[in-house]
Order: structure tokens, then sequence, then C-alpha cells
């Protein structure tokens, strides 16, 4: 099947003060219809110049774009825009018209379109609808928070009638609650309409939460692409582990041989104790070994942690446990 | 000094300054709209950039702005007298005025243009808008309240240049200040005439502010 979007050797390269700057180069990926596709990278990585290039708000330096099969650097400017009109977009900013009401914002694509005024109103409150936003129609902009205002440019990106969304960093400049509730709409969107999206964004909870693909962009070169589990599973390159374990961008290798075993009985159980001992001593320890089995009726845990070098630190760990009433034993030579 | 013939003329004097201000404001908009428009389309971040076109207007644009009114009046009376039929009255006065008011608008629109945020420009054009669309659907709607601001000042500044045409016979109430406080030392009529232009800018400005704010939705 051919692919709906296809990019082959895309290049863009801009004029600075200082020499020519490459923000993308020698790109090529495919997008398949009704996926969700994600662009991931560092700021700075070209993921927002590859996005217009898209719809060649940024004309590219080199290479092809094509959308449904035609090339999109090749169509003459009439084309181009009758083209764009099925390729809708979202911003970081809503980049709504201040000065219209939102029933106003939806109808324009419409407008553009050249569509009867009332069967433009008529579509742009049932879109309105569909977003949840259907009392706020007479309301402006700036009277929206801006989880609303990215919803009325959600239904005025619909009221295109799109076959291909694009976000660009779209959920960025929201909290994260709003950010799920606008992830959850585009999800109800790619089902409904079959509208296949690229969703361009700089945080992997994005990816992970709506896309079926990713691309993974790095200092404006492909890194790698495939489907989210297996980036996940197995990131091939050092831009995609970053990204994918960002939580624990700090990892403290632990090099001490100095291990012990504790056992919690099921009165401990309630307190959290290796995040207390974590806080109290400000270090990590590592859990090599953990378990619960039942004596006598009664939960126990074992685990056996590796403690840092530091001895000063190990004995302070070790006196926590103590005082806390739970027997610590050291071990040595433990093997798994 | 309260007679009815000077009443008469201050009255008259009034109107001819009105008459002149307002149909120079409109002509200098007609001039200075698409001026100001052609300079914020073709800029080198403008949706249309040219190069030429930008340069050839910014040039003009620079020339006129740089002349003092007072000399402008003056340098174009031959072709006042030939468009208008004669160089002094208010009718006459109009010609300079718009001369000179058409640049000073095209700048103020041009700087008003570039204030409306990129990102909504570019939404546009990702929704396959043309130019013309943008100009008059996202340009000049979105910039709307700062055009008018702009329209306040420029009828103010116009307002002012009138004045200054009663040094060659120009009419309105410029022209009655310099006749009778100037060449007659008649001082209490050039103050009364005063008085009328600061009412007036004054009326001028609080209506313009308060109709731009009216209508911009963005408060």
């Amino acid at each position: 099947m051919e692919p709906i979007i296809r990019v082959e050797h895309l290049y863009k390269t801009f004029q600075a003060k200082n020499g020519q700057v490459e923000a993308i180069k020698d790109i090529n990926f495919e997008i398949q219809k009704g996926d969700i596709f994600g662009i991931i990278g560092l700021s700075g990585a070209g993921k927002s110049t590859l996005v217009r290039c898209l719809n060649l708000l940024e004309r590219p330096s080199g290479g092809a774009v094509y959308v449904n099969g035609s090339n999109l650097t090749e169509l003459p400017e009439k084309e181009l825009r009758r083209t764009r009109q099925k390729i809708g977009m979202i911003f970081q900013h809503f980049n709504l018209l201040m000065q219209r009401n939102v029933l106003d914002n939806v109808c324009f694509p419409m407008e553009i379109a050249g569509i009867k005024k009332s069967v433009a109103r008529k579509r742009a409150l049932e879109l309105l609808e569909t977003v949840g936003l259907r009392e706020k129609a007479k309301a402006y902009p700036a009277q929206l928070s801006g989880g609303q205002k990215q919803r009325v440019a959600i239904a005025r990106v619909l009221a295109g009638n799109p076959e291909i969304l694009l976000c660009d960093e779209a959920t960025s400049a929201l909290d994260p609650q709003t950010t799920k509730s606008i992830l959850g709409l585009l999800k109800e969107i790619n089902e409904k309409y079959h509208i296949t999206i690229v969703v361009i964004t700089h945080e992997m909870a994005v990816v992970q939460e709506i896309c079926s693909h990713v691309a993974v962009l790095d200092h404006g070169v492909l890194a790698e692409t495939g489907t989210v589990e297996e980036l996940f599973r197995s990131p091939q390159t050092e831009i995609a582990r970053q990204l994918v374990f960002s939580g624990s961008a700090h990892i403290t290798h632990m090099k001490s041989d100095r291990m012990v075993r504790v056992v919690f009985d099921g009165n401990s159980a309630f307190e959290p104790m290796i995040g207390n001992i974590i806080l109290e001593c400000k270090t990590p320890v590592n859990i090599l070994y953990a378990n619960t089995q039942t004596v006598h009726g009664n939960a126990e845990g074992e685990m056996i942690l590796q403690l840092p070098e530091d001895t000063e630190t190990a004995e302070k760990i070790i006196r926590y446990f103590r005082e806390k009433g739970l027997s610590v034993e050291e071990v040595r030579d433990y093997v798994e | 000094m309260w007679s009815s013939t000077v009443i008469h003329m201050l009255l008259e004097g009034t109107g001819a300054t009105l008459y002149m201000t307002l149909v120079s404001t409109f002509f200098g908009y007609v001039i200075g709209l698409p001026m100001g428009t052609l300079l914020a389309v073709t800029d080198k971040d403008g949706i249309r950039p040219n190069a030429v076109i930008y340069k050839i207007l910014d040039v003009i644009a620079n020339i006129v702005r740089s002349i003092p009114f007072l000399i402008l009046l003056i340098l174009v009376i031959p072709f006042t007298r030939f468009l208008v039929g004669k160089s002094y009255g208010s009718t006459a006065t109009i010609v300079p005025l718009v001369l000179a008011a058409g640049p000073f608008i095209a700048r103020m629109v041009e700087s008003s243009l570039k204030e409306v945020d990129k990102g909504v420009i570019e939404a546009a054009q990702s929704m396959g808008a043309g130019t013309f669309t943008i100009i008059w659907k996202v340009l000049l709607a979105e910039a709307r309240t700062s055009l008018l601001v702009g329209l306040t000042i420029t009828i103010g500044t116009i307002l002012g240049y009138s004045a200054m045409a009663g040094v060659v016979g120009g009419g309105g109430l410029g022209d009655i200040a310099i006749r009778y406080g100037y060449y007659r030392y008649q001082t209490d009529i050039m103050l009364v005439t005063i008085v009328i232009l600061v009412l007036l800018v004054q009326i001028l400005q609080v209506v313009g502010m308060l109709i731009s704010r009216k209508l911009d939705r963005r408060l």
C-alpha cells in the first residue's frame, strides 16, 4: 500500500549570520494511513523544521515530500494550497485568531475553502460539540484556558476535513492533566475520522500515550524509526536510550562489594524503608535480590542490598535498619 | 472680541479644519493603507518577500517623511495649482496634506501589521489560505486595534499639519491664528483658536481610544 506520507532525502539548510546551519539532513521515512506517528527529539533537534517541511510551510532545500503519492515540492502554488487544506496543523501556542470568536475561528478554514456561511456555521457547531466546547461558541480565545484553546484549534483543524493532522508540540504548553485529555481527544479523532496524525514532541510520555510508530531525531538526523514497542524494548541508539530512560538521567554505578541481607517482618511493611534510607542518607542503594515468604503465617520479606563504598555511609545505613528493629547481616560473595 | 463676525469666523475655521483633516485622512489612507500593507507583506520576513518592491516603497516613504511639512507645502504648489486650480484655501491644502500623510500612514500600517502574531499567519498558511486572504482576514483583521490607534494618531497629526498651512493662506483655524495672532497682534483670538484645536485633538484622542478598545477582543 502506498504510504500517506513519504519523505525522501529531505534536507533543510538555513542561512545564518555565521554560515549555514543544516537543520535536517537526509531524512527518510514513511507514514502509513491511520498511524499516529511520533517524531521525538531534544530541543534543537530539528523537529519543528521537519514537520513544517511536511506541508511546505518550510520549503526543503533538497529531497522530496510525497503526500498520497504526489510530490509537494513540485506542485504549483495553487495545487499546493489545495493540498494543504487536507493537511491540518495544530500548534504549541494554539494560534487562534484573537479578534474572532470561537465559532468564527472554527469557520475560518471553511471560509478559505469557499463553503457557504450557513453550512459552515452548522458544521462548526457540530465540531465544537465533538470537542466539548459548544457552549463557548460565542466566547473569544482570550477568555479560554490553554486546554480549551487547543480544543478550539482541533475543532478548527477538523473543519477542513483533513486526511493528515500535524501536531507541533501541541501539548507542550499544557499541564499534565490537560495534556492527557488533549491526547485522548487526538486518539479519538484518529479512530473516529481515520485521520493520520503526526505528533512532534520532546516528551516520551506523549509518544507512549498515543503513538503507534516513532522516529527519533537527533541533531537533524534520523537516529531510528520503528514501532513504539520496539523503541521501548530495545532502543538502538544512545539518544533513544536517553529519551526512553529520561527519568534516570544520572545512573550511579555501584562498585562496592559490601552487601547486607535485611529481613522485614510484617510490621515494617507499612514504612517505606528503602525509600526512607535513601532520603535519610542521601545515597543510592542497589537492590540485588528481594523476596517475600510466609513463615508461620507471617509475611516476611528479605532483601539483599549493595551498600555504597563509603564506609561511614554504609555504617549509617546498617545503624538505621537496626534502630528500626530489623535484622541486618552482612553477606559476602552474594551470587544470584 | 465676541462679535458675531468673529464667532462666525471661528465656526467657519473649525469647519474648514475638520474638512481638511478628515478628507486628507481619507485620501491619506487610500495611499497609505495599500502602501503600508505592501511594505509589511514584501519585507524579508513578510508573507511575500520582495526586496525590489520593498526597497522602492521604503525609499519613497523615507524621502517624503524627511521633508518638513512646511517645505513640502511650498514645494508642491505647482502641483496643487494644477490639481485644484489655486494654491490657497482649504481644498488646496488637502493636496500637500495627503502627500505628507500617505507615507506617514504607510509606516503606521506597516508597523501595525508586523505586530500580528507570526504563528497565526502560519496557521492560516497551513489551512491553504492565499496571500490576499491572509492580508484581508488575518493581517488587517487581527491588527484592527493597532490600526485604529494609528488612525487616531494620524488624525491628530494631520490636524496639526493643517494648522501649519495657515502660513500660506491654507484656511482653517491655523490660518486664523496666524492672521490675527501673528500679523495683527490680536492674541485673544489666537488663544481661542488654540483652545479649539486642543479640544478637537482631545476629543479625537478619547473617542479614538474608546472605539479601538471597545473593538479589541483580547481583553
